[in-house]
């Protein structure tokens, strides 16, 4: 099947020169942790201090306190509003700065947030958005003093009871500087670039229309900032992300909102979206609120009318079809590499498998638990199978039939914090996509709003420029990066603990895993 | 071209304050009005709402009840004033089997008739028990269903109620086999008696009236009601009598009209049937069988009778077997009848209807990939009607949402938008299996994937064996 591609170079005198490198100046974005304060006055901390009437103003709080919880500004007779979202909790009680033991006049109490129940759900804990929220603020992982349990969450099922078994000690001792967190996209040796990427994760498709245009922007420059991808979506290609094109996948989903040559010819990798996880084979629904006049524009369609991306894409029946369409973008777009992204229905082995034959580069699997946009709830959880089985399933599959390490295995659908990376890579995986996370960094509370009216209002998922406006385009950038930064020494320091130099290792050890629910007397390598 | 099947929906408001999910508890003192909160940060205007709904109140039940849980009022409070948390009215709304989220999921499909939409992906368990223990199946690329914006136009959820031949016979050419009486229903739903405790006099020609509308059948209670309505007549074709084990026959000029009936298992069914048959040869006989200990070998006893068309398995409302200590699931106990009567060759012949546990519209599906034929609603239908799942009806108060006091239009509209999204549902989840017919979906466990078994060949070969709980 790569015969068609074997006579490109017969053809190069009819395939457009211009696709062979990027023809627009690309800005460059600096790596650096700087940090990105939360944009709510009142940002939700998990514990509360109450000062009762007791407080003499004293001060003692403040001055003990290292984080800044206590703030008592120079000539004001009363404190601020406190900055409980850096309190370390009761783990402080542990240290010589303990505030509530330290007052003397017995005026502080600590007690758990009760809001926390009413945040997050069982796949994203409330410790988990505020650990988030936290690494996107500082660019650190949360120390274990901050009293986060945000390693896991609470579905108690799939990565949730899944474990890394660390040795004791590292049997290589290694510097931070000496592990190597890239991956290679490209591995099928026919001709097209070896994009690498420097850290094993991109970001996904979130179309202009689902979410704002500066949180696409946002997403592209903390791409380049740490040289991996983000991805347009279905919704067209903003004029605005071309001095990005080098880290932008751009999308061919089933509506083609938005597709033409000319932002095709743009990038270095196109994506295929067959469907995606959060709502399999139902195609995509943006709904008339969302369609404003920049978004009609965009995808040339009619203000104010709901748009359907059909499910599937209506030329093809085959995997024989699915092979014409990646040639024709092999042929308009000579450097491109090709993914092709699918959900998880219980043939995903096969399917996987056909990708691969009809030329694709990227195998991109969205499980069904994913998913950043609006879905019918009755596709959520009901239809097709998490990702972590699709990652073990398709693995081993790719693996029997000899071309594992022929094609790149990429994963997603509620993947939320490094550890579910490293754990996705250790079943299988060569790397992940992430959306979710992006956008908790950017401030989202998983209200599960993104759908109605005016859109989210937490002014991410929105098209409406007042909404929007909250996001400031520095600010989300930044919180991007820090959150990349934070995941990628939480990345090393699991390698580091492995004695592991590569990333690439890690892939398909699964007998570094253990599962909680299971004996674990398997020997497995 | 056809008809196509349609349900007239229209949007039904609730008569009460709707218990939200959230509620603002706490509003401390030293509140600057400024407003920031109604003007700015309420992108959903429920504080100008809320004031409203306080100054027009009759009496005084809920607070920001359509709070979206964005905690942008709280974030954004000048002074740090406000705290959110779960209402505690909503936490105990419903009976741990229909959750407080099914309880206000079924209020809005009644209310709008729109199917449940969302953003932010999955929110909920893993995995769980009962039905979230499966997960249906979808097509990635080559399905049947692929012409039209999702095919959604051209699949069918209507099934055939009766006893159906094993095999053809023709001589020359012309049909030999006697066809037994059929009952086509146009969507896989029947709605079934509500438990006694839940038995509200005044809705029953309400359910009549929404079965005629969404030309499905409605179970009634012979021997309680007799013919409920004022137009019964004219209905008969959208009910089916249920006659208990002791109950009379209804007459011979009813029996005559009814196209379906219902009879309580017993020793004497069969010559109850034969009873039936007597009068009216064309009418279709199901036989009740409560899901207890024996139930499920029960119905497959009656399976292999010749005289039995349908078989209608009843679990409890919550989707149990009755009178066991460790009481089986609706769906493992339909699968194991289902699975039974294909071993034995003879699943095709009789008809399963499947009751008890069917909360939601996902529900109904996957009862069918077990091998149901069709299933029953009842409960859900009282929720649409804003029922709580608070019991007090049950145990002898009033009822707090006053159902025994709606009126027709509201009730009638309600149930309809229900059946109506229910419907949708199952064409969206069959559109993405890509099955173009519920009969063919009935059984078809190819189509879906089962916790044990997936957990079995994916982790099981990793880590061993499975710790049971």
């Amino acid at each position: 099947m790569e015969g068609s591609l074997a006579r490109e170079s017969a053809l190069k005198e009819v395939l457009p020169e211009n696709t062979t490198k990027t023809l627009v100046p690309q800005v460059e974005v600096e790596r650096v942790t700087r940090p990105a304060p939360p944009r709510y006055r009142n940002e939700i901390a998990k514990y509360i201090i109450r000062r009762s009437n007791d407080c003499t103003l004293c001060g003692k709080c403040a001055e003990v306190c290292p984080h800044g919880v206590h703030v008592l500004k120079p000539g004001y007779k009363l404190f601020s509003a406190p900055h409980l979202n850096v309190c370390a909790g009761p783990s402080c009680q542990r240290t010589d700065h303990y505030c509530i033991d330290l007052c003397p006049n017995k005026a502080l109490q600590m007690v758990e947030n009760p809001m926390l129940k009413a945040m997050g759900d069982y796949r994203w804990t409330p410790e988990m958005l505020m650990a988030t929220w936290r690494m996107a603020e500082t660019g650190e992982p949360p120390s274990p003093e901050y009293g986060c349990d945000y390693e896991t969450g609470a579905s108690e099922g799939g990565f949730d009871r899944l474990r890394f078994k660390f040795p004791e000690k590292p049997p290589v001792e290694l510097r931070d500087d000496e592990i190597d967190t890239s991956i290679v996209l490209n591995r099928r040796d026919d001709g097209r670039p070896q994009v690498k990427i420097d850290v094993p994760w991109y970001g996904g498709g979130m179309s202009f229309g689902s979410v704002s245009n500066v949180v696409q922007l946002s997403k592209a420059r903390a791409a380049v900032a740490f040289n991996t991808f983000t991805c347009t979506g279905e919704g067209g290609y903003m004029e605005r992300m071309k001095p990005y094109d080098d880290h932008i996948i751009t999308q061919i989903a089933t509506g083609l909102f938005g597709v033409c040559e000319e932002t095709i010819q743009r990038v270095r990798i196109v994506e295929f979206k067959y469907a995606q996880g959060a709502k399999p084979g139902l195609g995509g629904h943006l709904l008339a609120d969302k369609v404003t006049p920049a978004v009609a524009k965009m995808r040339e369609t009619v203000l104010g009318i709901s748009l359907f991306s059909p499910f599937p894409f209506h030329s093809v029946y085959s995997i024989e079809d699915h092979q014409k369409h990646i040639d024709w973008i092999k042929h308009i777009n000579r450097r491109a590499l090709i993914s092709t992204k699918v959900s998880t229905p219980n043939d995903v082995d096969m399917v996987a498998v056909g990708s691969y034959s009809a030329g694709t580069h990227i195998v991109h699997l969205d499980g069904g638990y994913g998913g950043t946009g609006a879905a019918p709830d009755i596709a959520k959880k009901n239809i097709a199978m998490p990702i972590e089985y699709g990652i073990v399933k398709v693995h081993r599959f790719l693996t029997d039939e000899g071309i594992r390490d022929k094609v790149t295995l990429i994963v997603s659908g509620g993947l939320r914090t490094p550890h579910d990376i490293a754990k996705a890579i250790a079943l299988g995986a060569d790397g992940v996509v992430v959306g979710t996370s992006e956008l908790v960094a950017l401030g989202c509370i998983r209200c599960s709003r993104c759908e109605s009216g005016r859109g989210c209002p937490r002014g991410i998922a929105t098209t409406d420029p007042e909404l929007a406006g909250d996001v400031d385009l520095e600010w989300g950038t930044q919180r991007i990066i820090n959150l990349y930064s934070a995941w990628r020494k939480e990345l090393v320091d699991i390698l580091k603990r492995f004695g592991m130099r590569s990333v690439s290792e890690l892939r398909g050890r699964t007998d570094l895993l253990m599962h909680l629910d299971y004996t674990n007397d398997v020997e497995t390598k | 071209m056809p008809k196509k099947y349609h349900i007239d929906t229209k949007k039904i408001p609730p008569r009460l304050p709707k218990t939200g999910k959230f509620g603002i508890v706490d509003w401390r003192e030293d509140c600057a009005r400024c407003h920031n909160c109604v003007k700015k940060a309420c992108v959903y205007d429920r504080y100008r709402q809320e004031m409203q709904y306080i100054k027009d109140l009759e009496e005084f039940s809920a607070m920001f009840f359509e709070c979206m849980g964005c905690f942008s009022c709280v974030q954004k409070c000048t002074k740090g004033l406000l705290a959110l948390t779960v209402n505690p009215e909503y936490e105990r709304m419903g009976n741990g089997y229909y959750t407080p989220d099914i309880i206000l999921t079924t209020w809005n499909q009644a209310e709008t008739a729109g199917i449940p939409v969302s953003g932010a992906g999955y929110r909920g368990k893993f995995t769980g028990a009962g039905f979230d223990s499966m997960w249906t199946d979808m097509s990635e690329i080559v399905r049947p269903t692929r012409d039209g914006i999702h095919g959604r136009e051209y699949i069918s959820t209507s099934v055939d109620i009766g006893r159906k031949p094993r095999l053809l016979s023709f001589e020359n050419g012309r049909l030999t086999t006697a066809l037994p009486p059929l009952v086509d229903l146009p969507v896989p739903i029947i709605i079934d008696m509500f438990p006694e405790e839940y038995r509200f006099p005044n809705l029953m020609p309400m359910l009549l009236a929404v079965a005629v509308r969404t030309g499905t059948m409605v179970i009634v209670d012979w021997e309680r009601h007799g013919l409920p309505g004022t137009d019964e007549e004219k209905h008969l074709s959208n009910i089916i009598f249920h006659i208990g084990k002791e109950a009379p026959l209804p007459p011979p000029e009813t029996l005559k009209k009814v196209r379906l009936i219902e009879i309580a298992d017993s020793e004497e069914v069969e010559q109850r049937i034969e009873e039936i048959k007597a009068v009216n040869p064309g009418l279709v006989v199901a036989v009740r069988v409560e899901l207890d200990a024996r139930g499920e070998n029960r119905s497959i006893e009656l399976a292999h009778n010749p005289v039995i068309e349908v078989i209608h398995i009843v679990s409890d409302i919550n989707g149990n077997q009755t009178g066991v200590e460790k009481p089986r699931f609706i769906k493992d106990m339909t699968r194991y009848i289902h699975t039974s009567l294909v071993k034995d060759g003879i699943r095709d012949e009789v008809t399963i209807v499947a009751s008890g546990g069917i909360a939601l519209a996902e529900h109904m599906a996957k009862e069918i990939i077990c091998g149901a034929d069709a299933v029953t609603i009842d409960m859900p239908l009282l929720i649409g009607l804003e029922c709580r799942f608070c019991d007090s009806c049950r145990d002898g108060f009033d009822c707090p949402a006053k159902i025994e006091s709606i009126d027709a239009k509201y009730g009638v509209g309600r149930m309809t938008n229900l059946i109506a999204v229910w419907h949708d549902q199952l064409i969206e989840v069959m559109g993405a299996m890509g099955m173009r017919e519920a009969r063919r979906l009935r059984g078809e466990t190819g189509r879906a994937l089962f916790f044990e078994s997936i957990e079995e060949e994916t982790f099981g070969r990793l880590f061993g064996k499975r710790i049971s709980a």
